[in-house]
């Protein structure tokens, strides 16, 4: 039989399954009433469930590795519509119509996830400078997160600083902060280099949660002014408004910086050092200048979003904070495709608006979500965009520039 | 002036590199002329890539110096020095494993060897002046010729990874030409080749060493190739030098002979 194999693998997956989720699926302990519910139903829904997703996924399996052993990356659907202007060029303007139209059109409860999820457009892809351009797998990034947002607080506390002369200065201070985790780090590489970030991100939580007279501990810092526009007093929709465009601005800007950065001869060095750190050296590339580029730039990016995100919640806390931050922005990485900017720009979006519009299966939400997240890896483990390298056209011994 | 022959590009003199209580190097002594294709050989374990790595800062020598004569006539002790300041010196390698970047283009991975000779930073890459703008066609066009000259136009956009075995060693060997090197150093550049390719990169580094007037470093096992080619031969054996000299002399050494055969008799290294 074709399926033999397949059939018997699910078999015992299904069997498996059972055995595993007998006690929690099947077993009820009603203790009012102090007696055993056995439900022999979920086991035959358990048993059945299994066995088909599991042959199915065999199959499928199965047939991607006769089809063709390796895709070549490069040649996906959404590659294709990228290169061609015909297609992407009203693609874009559909969606910049659709953004300039977005806040008028829906509830101010959507332009606030909207702005959220601009937020960690910005965050994504400055993270994608530390992990996906320059290979260095940070799980700190929300310190920095954190060093910009209460940077705008702080001053602003202390100092009546205003949001727009505090978004270069918390972009200052998280550089600084980002050379800070940079120099000690330069050696490490990899799985030494992503525990080191991530105590560093902790350490920064802990202080910030623990030093009261600096940062006024787990209660945080309220009255954060939102940006100004022309000392013109706004209501709260208009400035919820207000703020998406500034946002959209911002991740503009974010967009053509990283774009340029990564077609530079600093950003083939990241690469370069990301692929092979010897090799690279040998090349005459120096390492900890390299390092530390990619450590600050990352880092202004996350300064910057803290700022706004301070700016446009009024209020934060060290709960904001947390490492669960950190690894949200990284699946943004991950999932989008290590440095490819339209990846990352889109998995953003997902993964910000898809648990907020998956509020109607309420207690499923997250699960949903952590399933959607396996099979997106399970079956586009480059990520939704795959970084591609430019590619350079020569004519006959005449060589120039193309695209 | 000097002959061009008297002239050394590289000097190293009592040469030590221990690893904990391992002598890989004892007190070796090395130099390589100007315009001139040096062989370093030697059984397996003898020290020759370990050499290498002291020549290009990826370890430190315990005792010893390694003098570079740069071109415009300044001498350097490159003890301790940065691999990549080694590298901006004039000293350009090829690696024994393959150490591409596997994930960038062909023309990429030449241009990154550009980087050394190029300058602008971050604030060119975002604001992109004219100059950095003419800088990166320079880098471009450079890459290109070099690819030319060593003959893998058909490969520019493709992924290094993704080359045939002798197309990556070449790679290799044009990425390192892009650092502009005075000095080439090449670990065991025919490693994996067969004949056809060989005879091929003996035609590449002789083409090199006419065209370009570098000096060449080369480790080897392919003896033919190394006869063919070099001019002055090291050979190691545990670390420490145990002849030197022309292939002629070297061929009719009895020590290398034991050192390569293990006993004492008539039969040929070749």
């Amino acid at each position: 039989m074709k399926f033999g194999e397949e059939l018997k693998k699910s078999f015992f997956i299904a069997l498996g399954l059972i055995l595993l989720t007998f006690p929690i699926m099947v077993v009820q302990v009603n203790t009012i009433e102090n007696v055993i519910v056995w439900r022999w139903r979920n086991l035959i829904f358990i048993g059945l469930g299994g066995f088909i997703f599991s042959f199915v996924w065999l199959l499928f399996q199965k047939k991607k590795s006769e089809s063709s052993p390796q895709t070549p990356a490069g040649h996906s659907r959404l590659h294709r519509i990228i290169d061609e202007p015909r297609l992407y060029r009203p693609a874009l303007s559909i969606i910049a119509f659709f953004a300039l139209i977005f806040p008028f059109v829906f509830s101010h409860y959507q332009v606030n996830i909207m702005t959220t999820a601009l937020i960690y457009v910005m965050l994504g892809l400055g993270l994608n400078i530390e992990v996906g351009l320059a290979g260095l797998l940070d799980l700190g990034y929300v310190a920095f997160y954190a060093v910009g947002a209460y940077s705008y607080a702080l001053l602003n506390y202390h100092f009546g600083l205003g949001f727009w002369s505090a978004l270069p200065v918390g972009a200052i201070l998280a550089a600084f902060a980002g050379i800070l985790v940079g120099f000690p780090v330069l050696r490490l590489r990899g799985d030494y280099l992503a525990i080191v970030t991530l105590a560093f991100a902790e350490i920064i939580r802990l202080v910030l949660e623990n030093w009261n007279e600096f940062s006024f501990g787990p209660s945080g810092i309220s009255n954060i002014p939102r940006p100004g526009f022309f000392g013109i007093k706004l209501t709260p929709e208009q400035s919820a408004i207000y703020m998406y465009f500034l946002l959209i601005l911002m991740c503009i800007f974010t967009i053509f910086v990283i774009h340029r950065l990564q077609h530079s001869r600093i950003g083939r060095a990241w690469v370069a050092l990301r692929e092979d750190e010897l090799a690279c050296q040998a090349m005459g590339i120096d390492k900890t200048k390299a390092k530390l580029a990619a450590f600050a730039l990352g880092a202004t990016w996350a300064g910057m979003a803290g700022v706004l995100f301070a700016a446009k919640t009024t209020f934060i806390n060290p709960a904001s904070f947390t490492f669960l931050e950190s690894a949200m922005i990284l699946s943004i990485v991950v999932l989008g495709g290590m440095g490819s900017v339209v990846g990352v720009v889109i998995a953003a979006l997902a993964l910000i608006l898809i648990p907020e519009y998956l509020r109607v299966f309420s207690n499923y939400r997250m699960l949903l979500f952590g399933a959607a997240l396996i099979i997106m890896m399970v079956f586009r483990p480059q990520g939704i965009l795959a970084d591609r390298r430019k590619k350079y056209e020569f004519h006959k011994l005449e060589s120039g520039e193309g695209n | 002036m000097n002959g061009v022959f008297m002239d050394n590009v590289l000097e190293v003199k009592d040469l030590t590199m221990n690893f904990g209580g391992i002598k890989a190097l004892d007190r070796v002594c090395l130099e390589i002329r100007k315009n001139q294709i040096v062989a370093l050989i030697g059984p397996n374990g003898a020290g020759k890539t370990t050499l290498f790595n002291c020549l290009t800062g990826v370890y430190t020598p315990s005792e010893g110096d390694i003098i570079v004569h740069t071109a415009n006539g300044k001498s350097r002790r490159i003890n301790g020095m940065k691999i990549n300041s080694i590298t901006k010196l004039g000293l350009a390698r090829t690696f024994q494993n393959i150490r591409l970047f596997g994930g960038m283009t062909v023309l990429e991975n030449v241009m990154i060897g550009r980087h050394c000779r190029t300058h602008s930073g971050i604030t060119g890459a975002i604001f992109r002046p004219k100059s950095t703008r003419d800088e990166e066609k320079a880098i471009v066009n450079d890459s290109y010729r070099i690819l030319e000259y060593i003959g893998l136009t058909a490969y520019v956009n493709e992924l290094a990874r993704n080359l045939p075995y002798g197309a990556q060693r070449r790679l290799e060997i044009a990425r390192a030409l892009a650092c502009d090197p005075q000095i080439l150093l090449l670990d065991e550049p025919a490693a994996g080749m067969n004949s056809q390719e060989t005879r091929e990169l003996e035609q590449l580094i002789i083409r090199l060493w006419e065209d370009r007037h570098l000096s060449i470093l080369l480790i080897e096992h392919d003896m033919k190739l190394v006869m063919n080619l070099a001019q002055n031969i090291f050979v190691l054996d545990y670390g420490e030098e145990i002849a030197r000299g022309t292939p002629a002399e070297i061929t009719s050494n009895p020590v290398v002979i034991e050192a390569y055969l293990g006993v004492q008799n008539d039969a040929q290294v070749n």
